[in-house]
């Protein structure tokens, strides 16, 4: 009965959606499943909150290895949520000057402009530009000429990454315009439209073939691992 | 009664008269040439003659956005017009009439301009219903709906009907004009059951999922399915047993989206397999997730999987918890785990974006074994790079198949191949058309059939 | 040597990168030069595609990017702006990720404000701010903007701002610019604005170097233009600078950001190649070892 439920839910749920595509008259019943689907998922933050709350909680109260991260974890999380939800620093809006939390929450100089502008900020910049470090050093590990496919792959990523620069234009600046499609950054623009584009085509029928199949054993009840095996 | 025009010369004799009379005829006899050109020149300036029989009709197997208009051409089609432009305007809302609508929703806006000839065209974006809300409706406006109709709160829709006029004008080469053709009366698109335009997509869904309920129907009678071996599926039983023998955890990552995407459920397949093969081990599964729904489905998955292994005691749901939504924080924490706990194996089986190589290095510089599978083309290339094994899209929806070995599920991978024969013949049909109709460019039918795939099958 | 550099440690290849991009960054600061830039066809395309709009025209700029890839787009969305308040079009700005207002607030601060200061809010640009919902924002407001938008960002009712008036949906905008980092992002405008809706919506796009491979098959029936990662926005900003900036070689530093950062770029891809060359040669001199044994 557990998964039963779930698994009609899923069935009647799937194949009514996949009808009302076709049918003007429901086409909008998908947009109406997202949004319940939204609420539903931000309704559960309020688990995911609680269970963060409880798991940093317990480490701290336990002083567990690493407790002192998630001391940090846990005033982090309150502070941002407190400073946010009470508009904490934010001046009424000029509209409603007699309602103190008319104003913007993220109004220039308010503590949660602060925490956005001199904490989140730096540190989502910090995250994703230490993928320059780690390209360069999967770069080194990674890239063989072990084979003529390799090789292929190497030349590639030469031109892509010269053509990508002002060195790929000059290298093969000097060429005559009847060879100009050999210049390095008219063969870049071809390398990407053509051969990554047909690649990535290839990839992508692949996947969406994937993911039709495996929609259709969810919507059957085939495939039941995600409620948990496949036993009742 | 004098009527004023004999008043210049009343005492003019008979025979002055009759002279200035037969003048003035000579001089009606010289301007009438002039008149004449000047009639036709200003005919000229008018322009070529209007369409004629202008009719609106709703568009068939549509969803009452689209009207079908059809009018006899201009007598001057042949000889002076050049092209027609259609124009569209709305002219009626529920009961609310053109008078009372706004001057832009009035205003008539050019829909297409189209070439001599022609008498049919279909006007898109004429949807044949909308709303208002009540708060932008005048007084003047609310008396012409039924009260009861009215809504009792101000930001409230009610849903009216909208009617709409066409008008045609014919152009000529010199850029003149006809008069306006207009449609006699306000016409309203309706909705039908069924969008022709997605018949060929219908057929295509059919065809597919037929084949595929017919293979797992076939593998239920018992016929013998063959799949080949995915060196990723084949080594999640080996990185467990790999971190069993070293005393240390398993890392699972089921992506950063949430559970109504296919590739997180898909990742909770491979999640039930690790965890059950974890359990037999007596291994660790950290589950750290970016989502509270994907927490909570992860937790049914590795109890279950637990159960199944006969372990249920050995289940510890602390292990699966929820990190933070923000992409960077999860990377960020995901980051400090690692290199805090070392796991022996860690899994990336889901939706992941720029995170992807931060944490396929990340686990490679600890010397984890890493199995990575998603469907994001993008991050694919990284995966590649950094992991020992990668399961590249299809690959990764597989994998359910791959893994319990149950005969209907394989069965659902051979209805996949139909699909994929079905592509291939698609491919090979439209480019070796698209290919002749532009090598020759005077066969009609090949460049009809070319236009007929991109514009109708494709769309 | 060979031992050690067969051995390297990832942290000297860090350090490698983390000077390979310092140097540059401050040498060109320092010198105040950048080096010279060949625009392709795709930036030569974004840039026609606004610059042959009337001056009043509409312009939907839609910034669905965070300040993690801040660095890498927002020279772009700062050009765009740039080049719209040269042209004195109408700016709407909106953003469908929840940080995007903050990157709208901050070209309008860079460019607007600064420049700019003649152009109104409300008559010239206006900040629509975040809706959620990702592609379901696209797929309700090319019907019907007033639906999801009754306010502005900052609160202010739609029909109390002028250039709001007679405005119903997006395809009443002579263009949109999008710059994004991801999903949604200029694949959903593709998709759910200028796919259905061809003869109304034309859209030129901004993005990540990850992401434009994918855009590719789009280009140029759906996406006349599109400007690929910090390349792209350099090769614009050349091409808006030398258009509209008082002085087409000196350039006010704040439209030269994306030029400034080929420079780093250019050093850092010359040592991830020099990694390459240098790893495939010890790979092939172990090789050769391991064959005379």
């Amino acid at each position: 009965m557990k998964r039963t439920i779930p698994l009609l839910i899923t069935a009647i749920g799937g194949f009514v959606l996949v009808f009302a595509y076709f049918s003007p008259y429901t086409e909008d019943w998908g947009e109406k499943t997202m949004i319940w689907f939204d609420v539903i998922a931000a309704i559960a933050f309020v688990l995911g909150g609680g269970n963060l709350l409880k798991i940093h909680l317990k480490k701290t109260s336990d002083q567990a290895e690493g407790w002192g991260y998630s001391v940090i974890t846990l005033l982090a999380f309150g502070i941002t949520l407190l400073v946010g939800l009470l508009k904490i620093g934010v001046n009424p809006s000029p509209q409603f000057p007699h309602f103190a939390w008319s104003g913007e929450y993220r109004e220039n100089g308010s503590p949660f402009w602060w925490l956005y502008e001199f904490a989140f900020k730096p540190l989502t910049a910090t995250m994703f530009s230490m993928l320059a470090f780690y390209i360069a050093s999967a770069a080194f590990r990674a890239f063989r000429a072990k084979n003529l496919e390799a090789i292929l792959l190497l030349g590639t990523a030469f031109i892509i990454l010269l053509g990508r620069t002002f060195a790929g234009v000059w290298l093969t600046d000097w060429m005559p315009e009847a060879l100009s499609g050999l210049k390095i950054d008219n063969l870049t623009v071809y390398i990407m439209k053509v051969f990554v584009t047909t690649g990535n085509r290839a990839i992508m029928i692949g996947i969406a073939l994937g993911i039709a199949s495996m929609s259709l054993k969810v919507l059957l009840g085939v495939d039941r691992s995600y409620l948990g095996s496949g036993q009742e | 009664m004098n009527n004023g025009l004999d008043a210049p010369y009343p005492t003019l004799t008979r025979l002055t008269q009759l002279s200035f009379r037969l003048s003035r005829a000579i001089m009606c006899l010289a301007v009438l040439p002039a008149i004449a050109c000047l009639a036709a020149s200003v005919a000229m300036a008018q322009g070529p003659a209007p369409v004629t029989n202008l009719q609106s009709a709703d568009h068939p197997w549509d969803g009452g956005d689209n009207a079908d208009l059809t009018w006899e051409v201009s007598a001057d089609d042949a000889t002076l017009v050049e092209s027609y432009f259609i124009y569209k305007a709305m002219m009626q809302k529920g009961p609310i009439p053109a008078d009372l609508l706004t001057e832009s929703e009035r205003k008539y806006a050019l829909v297409d301009v189209v070439p001599a000839g022609t008498t049919e065209y279909t006007v898109g974006s004429v949807p044949g219903s909308g709303y208002v809300r009540l708060k932008d409706l005048s007084d003047e406006q609310r008396a012409l709906f039924d009260p009861n109709d009215l809504p009792d709160k101000p930001h409230k829709k009610i849903t009216v009907e909208l009617g709409y006029l066409f008008k045609i004008v014919a152009v000529g080469s010199d850029g003149s004009q006809s008069v306006e053709t207009i449609t006699a009366a306000p016409y309203s698109p309706t909705r039908q059951w069924f969008d022709a335009k997605r018949m060929y997509l219908l057929i295509i869904t059919i065809i597919f999922g037929g084949s595929v309920v017919f293979f797992i129907q076939h593998a239920r009678a018992g016929k013998d399915l063959k799949i080949r071996k995915i060196g990723g599926l084949a080594a999640v039983d080996e990185a467990v047993g790999r971190a069993t023998e070293m005393g240390r955890s398993c890392m699972f990552i089921p992506g950063i989206l949430d559970m109504n995407d296919i590739q997180t459920i898909a990742g909770m397949t491979v999640l039930s397999r690790v965890a059950k093969t974890a359990a037999e081990y007596d291994a660790k599964v950290e589950v750290p997730t970016c989502r509270s729904l994907v927490m909570t489905s992860a937790r049914e998955t590795v109890q279950a999987a637990y159960l199944s292994a006969g372990r249920p005691d050995a289940y510890n749901a602390d292990f699966i918890y929820y990190v933070t939504d923000e992409q960077f924080g999860y990377v960020a924490y995901l980051q400090g785990n690692m290199v805090r706990e070392k796991p022996a194996a860690c899994f990336y089986m889901g939706a992941f974006y720029a995170e992807s190589l931060i944490l396929a290095e990340t686990g490679n510089s600890i010397g984890a074994i890493q199995i990575a599978g998603t469907a994001m083309p993008a991050q694919l290339p990284f995966f590649v790079a950094a992991c020992d094994y990668t399961l590249i899209g299809e690959e990764f929806f597989a994998a359910s198949a791959y893994l319990s070995g149950e005969p209907e599920q394989l069965g659902s991978l051979k209805g996949q191949d139909v699909g994929k024969i079905i592509v291939g013949i698609g491919i090979i049909v439209g480019v070796t058309i698209a290919t002749l109709a532009a090598w020759f460019v005077d066969t009609g039918f090949l460049t009809t059939w070319s236009e007929y795939i991109k514009g109708v099958i494709l769309t | 040597m060979f031992e050690f550099l067969k051995n390297l440690d990832r942290r000297w290849v860090f350090l490698l990168m983390m000077l390979s991009v310092a140097i540059p960054i401050i040498v060109i600061d320092w010198l105040g030069l950048s080096l010279p830039e060949k625009p392709s066809e795709l930036a030569r395309n974004v840039f026609d595609e606004i610059d042959q709009l009337n001056e009043g025209d509409k312009v939907l700029l839609s910034f669905d990017f965070d300040p993690a890839s801040e660095g890498e787009l927002g020279p772009m969305a700062t050009s765009f702006v740039h080049h719209c308040a040269e042209k004195k079009l109408k700016m709407y700005f909106m953003a469908l990720w929840p940080v995007g207002p903050q990157m709208i607030d901050d070209s309008i601060d860079r460019v607007i404000d600064q420049y700019y200061d003649d152009l109104v809010y409300g008559e010239d640009f206006v900040n629509l701010g975040f809706k959620s919902g990702g592609e379901g924002v696209i797929k309700v407001i090319v019907t019907n903007l007033r639906e999801l938008y009754t306010t502005d960002d900052k609160g202010t009712a739609i029909d109390d701002i002028p250039m709001m008036e007679g405005v119903r949906n997006i395809r009443q905008m002579d263009l949109i610019v999008n710059v994004s980092a991801g999903s949604a992002g200029t694949k959903e405008w593709v998709q759910y604005a200028a796919t259905p809706f061809p003869d109304d919506i034309r859209i030129v796009g901004g993005c990540t170097g990850v992401q434009a491979p994918l855009l590719y098959p789009y280009i140029p029936e759906q996406l006349p233009g599109l400007l690929g990662a910090i390349k792209g926005a350099a090769e614009y900003e050349k091409l808006v600078n030398d258009a509209y900036e008082p002085d087409p070689d000196n350039p006010r530093p704040v439209f030269t950001e994306g030029l400034r950062r080929m420079g780093p770029q250019l050093v850092a891809h010359l040592l991830i190649i020099l990694l390459i060359v240098v790893a495939n040669i010890i790979y092939f001199v172990e090789r050769a070892k391991g064959g005379e044994r």
